[in-house]
């Protein structure tokens, strides 16, 4: 192990700590102001979803989905819808895939903001923040006029979504892209011109095509290292096929690809949101949902492309109203393996913009790694240990077949 | 008023302490801090130590994992400390209550001043909830 190594260091970021939001443990194994190698832990967040999941109605699922992550919470609930379709065999009415659409592109407009301004926080460049958030806020009130809730939405269902978005609620959203397009231009301005900038970002934790490929990275990871995937396109849903927009990516790799393609990602949306809101006019208005009478018995797979790459949810029904299985795969799993690729051999000051270039997101990763006893609070598995049981458990019902 | 009050009153410095919430708090709370609440008028602050910290704001379910943790953060902190409850799952649990990891609402692990509950709170309601505190110092 690199580590035991006489001079190396640890240092330990959190996992209570002012640079990101989400509780996690990073150990920085650095040589003098090098890092060699790279750990991180998690379980703080973890909150048993995929069990909780099995306990409520497929109606409530979505309110729990819902909160796996704050920031993608449309993602998730729309991966589960169109798993839901699947299993139900039923297709939304148009509007209803519009209305989807624009929820999901708004959402991610408000994620690239809400990075570019993290970013900006972590290079020390509060300017940025400030800014990135102050142009966040129109789009957060549009959601509040759009749904009543500034974060979570709760539009989705199955067969539909649960309000209609109609004659003001239209031109507001309307005024709202015009002057959030201006905004974008002077941002993707100020920082893709700013020296400062380029000197922090240019070089720093580069991801070549074949890292990302090895390591199976989705979204704006992937993409800024000119691996061009993107659900929206390559597994169509929603209303994402009846427009018309392109896949954004770059080639070096590094920080600034990433925040180049973030900034770029985000006229694609407000190109996306306005051709939906034309969309929206030609359809007869009320039509958002099918009553969906029963789920049957069976399995699907749902994909959405989240900001931060692409969502999966498994389901699997028995006819009863209530999942018996659901597995979820959040992109920040496969994104945040790549942090031992874009740290390693960077100084201690760039690691933390290179963990942060990916946007992992804690929550929507959190997986069971321990058993505890519920009595006493000790351990009782970790989760080799649990794996190791696990493969037991299935190996003495295969002998007893 | 003492002056020990009079000057908490003055400069709340508050550490953010996230356990296993969704994250939507969590980004809430840094929104307070920008341009268009701006809660830094009122001498609020996040800080990154406990130790520094005159108000522990507490956002998330507590799990196993950190329930122990919390309980360090708390005695850490230099006191008095007042400690903040925010949005549904820091009050009751919110939606995770009923999950397997689930170690009780924060206000069975520390004692709490205040809550703010939503789900996740808006701005406003912080800043309301946070103004309140105020008075009661
Ligand atoms: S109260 Fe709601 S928004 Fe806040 S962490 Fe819990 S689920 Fe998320």
């Amino acid at each position: 192990m690199i580590h035991k190594m006489a001079n190396q260091r640890i240092i330990p970021v959190g996992p209570y700590h002012p640079l990101q939001e989400e509780p996690e443990l990073f150990k920085l194994y650095c040589e003098g102001e090098t890092v060699k190698d790279i750990k991180w832990e998690t379980g703080y967040n973890h909150r048993g979803i995929e069990k909780l999941s099995e306990s409520k109605t497929f109606e409530q699922v979505f309110f729990l989905v819902e909160r796996i992550c704050g920031i993608c919470s449309t993602s998730h609930p729309f991966a589960y819808a169109n798993c839901m379709e699947e299993i139900a065999q039923v297709e939304p009415p148009n509007r209803a895939k519009y209305i989807r659409s624009i929820v999901g592109e708004l959402e991610r407009l408000h994620s690239h903001y809400l990075w570019l301004g993290l970013a900006g926080h972590f290079l020390g460049y509060n300017t940025v923040w400030m800014w990135a958030w102050k142009y966040r806020e129109p789009i957060l009130d549009l959601f509040e006029i759009i749904s009543g809730n500034r974060n979570s939405y709760a539009m989705f269902k199955i067969g539909g979504v649960r309000r209609d978005v109609t004659g003001d609620q239209i031109a507001l959203a309307r005024k709202t892209m015009r002057d959030l397009k201006k905004k974008n231009d002077l941002l993707t301005k100020a920082v893709t011109d700013d020296p400062v900038i380029h000197a922090r970002t240019k070089g720093v934790g580069t991801l070549t095509k074949a890292d990302v490929m090895d390591y199976a990275a989705v979204g704006p990871t992937a993409r800024a290292s000119g691996w061009a995937i993107d659900v929206r396109r390559d597994d169509p849903y929603a209303a994402y096929d009846m427009v018309d927009w392109k896949v954004i990516t770059a080639d070096d790799g590094d920080v600034f690809a990433k925040t180049q393609v973030r900034l770029l990602e985000n006229y694609e949306s407000i190109k996306i949101i306005e051709q939906c809101l034309d969309g929206l006019e030609k359809e007869p208005e009320g039509d958002i949902e099918l009553k969906v009478k029963e789920i049957p018995e069976g399995i699907g797979t749902g994909r959405a492309e989240a900001p931060r790459g692409e969502v999966f949810h498994f389901v699997k029904t028995d006819g009863s109203n209530s999942p018996v299985r659901h597995k979820i795969r959040a992109p920040s799993y496969v994104n945040i393996a790549t942090f031992k690729k874009a740290c390693v051999g960077q100084t201690i000051s760039d690691a933390t913009i290179s963990l942060a270039a990916v946007d992992p997101c804690y929550c929507c990763t959190e997986r069971m790694a321990f058993a505890y006893d519920w009595h006493s609070g000790d351990k009782i598995y970790d989760g080799n240990q649990l794996v190791e049981r696990s493969r037991k458990e299935t190996e003495r019902l295969k002998n007893t077949l | 008023m003492g002056l020990k009050s009079f000057c908490l009153k003055k400069s709340l410095w508050v550490y953010h302490f996230a356990g296993a919430s969704c994250n939507n708090c969590d980004i809430e709370i840094l929104d307070v801090l920008t341009p268009r609440y701006d809660v830094e008028r009122f001498g609020m602050q996040l800080v990154g130590s406990p130790r520094h910290a005159d108000v522990i704001l507490i956002s998330g379910s507590i799990n196993q994992r950190d329930k122990p943790r919390l309980k360090e953060v708390y005695h850490q902190a230099s006191k008095p400390v007042f400690v903040v409850a925010f949005g549904a799952c820091g009050c009751t649990g919110g939606v995770f209550a009923e999950g397997i990891t689930f170690a009780g609402p924060v206000d069975q692990i520390v004692p709490v001043d205040a809550y703010i509950p939503g789900c996740p709170p808006k701005p406003e309601a912080m800043i309301s909830g946070l103004s309140k505190l105020m008075q009661t110092i």
